[in-house]
């Protein structure tokens, strides 16, 4: 179990398509830590990255309600796929002339990027998975953050297995690949079955 | 061709063979009724309340197994459709809904008469659609009338702005087909899971079968009883799932949850495995999820993914149409036997019968339905509202017939027998019987001059104690007999009827009652029936909210 859920879908580049996605999330009581909406290889698809807290069980739920919404192409839970998750942020943090130099260790250490320099504060570009960003963002909380920014993860799952959705025209083989997306045990069986 | 969005949309209400749709005009819905008179064939059916018109659609569509279809204008219109919509999404029932909207330019400005009703509805319907150009008319029709109608069934809602319905576009002909890339058709099951769900079903000693409303609109009415037949399964139903089995046939134990049959709330918690058929194993129906039959095995049968597995664990899953998937178990299914299993279900019968009925001369509601039942020999299709009377309808009526019953399962909605009968009447000519609340039937009784305007035959039976009578039961075993609220006045039925031109009786003793139903016999008019009951009676048995199937009491003295 994992209270981080990584999950992506593919949706219809509509207007209207996040409302209909956040919606949902705040009807059925999901808690979404995180989305990230942006093209993705195909023209007029958008692909979503979900991150969200909850069990084996939220977390199956999410995926089949996510799917229900017509807009919504295909739903992966990629919690437990080998993957490179990464995010952004953006923080800016007070350095004068008496600490920049202490600030700019940090930034080294963690291969931040300056993006701004001001003569009382920096902008600092952090790249990495959660853990290093929030690690940064600890280092960078001593000399005081003015402001910060994160973009929540966006996830790819590693080697030439890819989370596209399933180009088929043909009905049958549809619902098959999207049955086998669907739950969190491979295969396709549903998790918590007694046996 | 180049045709204006208002004839767009009726040529696709053609094309979809739609013969009657319910609405209400209004300001922005102008240009569509200036070109309704050109479609004859199409009956637009005039409400007298836009929440009518989705109620009617609604009972049309579980009656004729077709899709609803019903129009209101922007704002106001629009929001009045509401409870009809969360009504039919709750029972999946398939709708197209139609609004009008405020001219494109004055979309977001809060206009006069501005709702957005596309982004109300996102929780409540299936899918809905906010159609910004003509030339999409067709497509999201076809596409709408396609998502209402397959899959788990639930109402889809087309928005079409003022001068949309003006716009001029190309009209090439109904789409052949749709193209919807996020909605595969999944009534196949895998193989599979069919075979994993017949060997649990071949191997258990104590099966149990709960059909639901997926049983009714997969129309496998046939493909069950075999079903049950062969693996000599006693059948349950949900609320909802009642007409799914002929309750004349063996193996029908009636239907289970708060006021379900004593012994069928007693098999499904005794039962070895639960094969969840159509349902979704709602909390009304199962009881106190946590303390619902622990040791059985589940196999659940349904359309919708989302659905296994959310309530409870389960076992066998079977993702796939009813139909379909009961046609492919069936050559796996042993011929069976269970004797003990059903002797003891039986036994429980016996014992635990649900028989209230009293003896005297005075209107009871257990009595009411059966008498009703006898003067129409089972055979009515019944619309009911919610209440005591939606219950007694549900215990002492014999259902025999696939889309003989009628009611707001899941939303549980007041009111809406009075609309969904009329609409129902369309789908059929022999008489409808509306069993109504004296509460519910007060919310909608305007459509009464709809119903007399179209001389529909509906019997609206009013089930008439004075009392919002669910409301006052909970308030005396729940609430230390503290009434507030439930003692309802009432205007003078058969006075309001007649003001309505139509026909007014009133039966306070089983012998007038007994008389009504005999002057009712040929008589093809509608007719409100004022049935003066004794003004107390409870609904038994009843499992108190929050408690468990096992806990399901027969009268106050077990709480």
């Amino acid at each position: 179990m994992a209270s981080r859920n990584t999950i992506v879908a593919h949706v219809e580049d509509r207007p209207g398509v996040l409302a209909r996605v956040a919606s949902l999330f705040r009807r059925r009581g999901f808690n979404i830590e995180s989305l990230t909406v942006g093209h993705c290889e195909e023209p007029g698809l958008s692909r979503m990255t979900i991150v969200v807290d909850g069990d084996d069980h939220q977390v199956d739920q999410v995926c089949r309600q996510l799917f229900k919404l017509i807009d919504v192409v295909s739903v992966q839970d990629i919690t437990y796929a080998p993957m490179v998750d990464r995010e952004l942020a953006l923080i800016k943090v007070s350095a004068t002339n008496f600490n920049r130099r202490e600030v700019l260790d940090v930034v080294e250490m963690f291969r931040a990027d300056v993006v701004d320099v001001h003569s009382e504060a920096l902008i600092l570009q952090v790249l990495g998975d959660e853990g290093k960003v929030d690690a940064a963002v600890t280092m960078f909380e001593q000399f005081g953050i003015l402001e910060m920014v994160r973009t929540g993860r966006i996830a790819m799952v590693r080697g030439t297995e890819t989370t596209k959705p399933p180009a088929i025209s043909d009905s049958q083989q549809a619902a098959a690949a999207i049955r086998a997306m669907l739950g969190r045990r491979p295969e396709g069986v549903l998790p918590f079955a007694s046996d | 061709m180049r045709l204006t969005g208002a004839r767009i949309l009726m040529e696709c209400l053609r094309a979809e063979g739609v013969e009657v749709f319910f609405g209400y005009p209004g300001g922005v819905v102008l240009p569509l009724y200036n070109t309704l008179g050109e479609y004859p064939d199409i009956k637009h059916v005039l409400v007298r309340h836009e929440q009518a018109a989705a109620h009617a659609a609604d009972g049309y569509a579980r009656v004729a197994g077709r899709t609803g279809v019903c129009l209101a204008t922007s704002g106001p219109g629009a929001t009045n459709l509401v409870t009809g919509i969360t009504t039919a999404y709750m029972d999946s029932v398939p709708m197209v809904v139609l609004t009008g909207n405020v001219a494109r330019d004055l979309i977001g400005r809060d206009g006069f008469q501005e709702a957005d009703i596309t982004g109300i509805t996102l929780p409540i319907t299936k899918h809905n659609y906010l159609l910004m150009r003509a030339s999409e008319i067709a497509p999201a029709v076809k596409e709408a009338f396609h998502i209402a109608s397959t899959g788990r069934k639930g109402p889809v809602l087309v928005d079409i702005p003022k001068d949309v319905f003006i716009e001029e576009a190309e009209w090439d002909g109904y789409p052949q087909g749709v193209s919807l890339r996020g909605y595969p058709i999944m009534d196949v099951p895998r193989e599979e899971e069919v075979v994993k769900a017949a060997e649990t079903i071949n191997a258990a000693k104590k099966p149990i079968i709960i059909a639901g409303h997926g049983v009714v609109q997969s129309e496998a009415q046939a493909e069950l009883v075999e079903f049950a037949e062969r693996s000599d399964t006693p059948v349950l139903t949900t609320l909802l799932g009642i007409s799914g089995m002929p309750e004349d046939h063996d193996l029908s134990y009636g239907f289970l949850g708060m006021h379900g049959h004593f012994y069928a709330n007693m098999a499904a918690d005794k039962a070895d495995v639960v094969i969840g058929i159509g349902m979704r194993f709602d909390d009304r129906a199962m009881g106190r999820f946590s303390d619902f039959n622990p040791t059985a095995k589940i196999v659940h049968i349904d359309i919708d993914p989302a659905e296994i597995g959310k309530n409870f664990k389960t076992h066998a899953p079977v993702n796939g149409d009813v139909k379909e998937t009961l046609t492919r178990l069936l050559p796996q299914i042993e011929q069976n036997s269970h004797p003990e299993w059903l002797a003891e279900i039986d036994q429980i019968m016996a014992q635990h019968p649900t028989d209230y009925v009293e003896e005297g001369t005075s209107l009871g509601g257990p009595w009411l339905v059966q008498a009703l039942a006898e003067a129409t020999e089972g055979q009515s299709t019944i619309v009911t509202g919610v209440g005591q009377h939606q219950m007694w309808a549900a215990q002492y009526y014999p259902y025999t017939k696939q889309r003989q019953w009628v009611t707001s399962g899941g939303l549980g909605t007041m009111g809406y027998e009075v609309p969904a009968a009329m609409g129902a009447q369309f789908a059929q000519r022999e008489p409808i019987w509306s069993i109504c609340g004296d509460g519910g039937f007060q919310m909608t009784s305007q459509e009464l001059q709809t119903v007399a305007e179209h001389n529909l035959p509906v019997r609206f039976a009013i089930f008439n104690n004075g009392f919002l009578g669910m409301v006052r039961q909970w308030q005396e075993l729940f609430y230390a007999n503290n009434y507030h609220s439930v003692d309802l006045g009432q205007p003078d039925f058969v006075k309001l009827a007649e003001a309505y031109g139509v026909r007014g009786v009133r039966a306070t003793t089983r012998a007038e009652a007994m008389q009504v139903f005999r002057d009712l016999e040929g008589y093809d008019g509608p007719v409100v029936i004022d049935f003066q009951l004794e003004r107390e009676e409870n609904v038994w048995p009843m499992v108190p909210a929050g408690a468990a199937l096992s806990e399901t009491i027969e009268s106050a003295e077990d709480l």
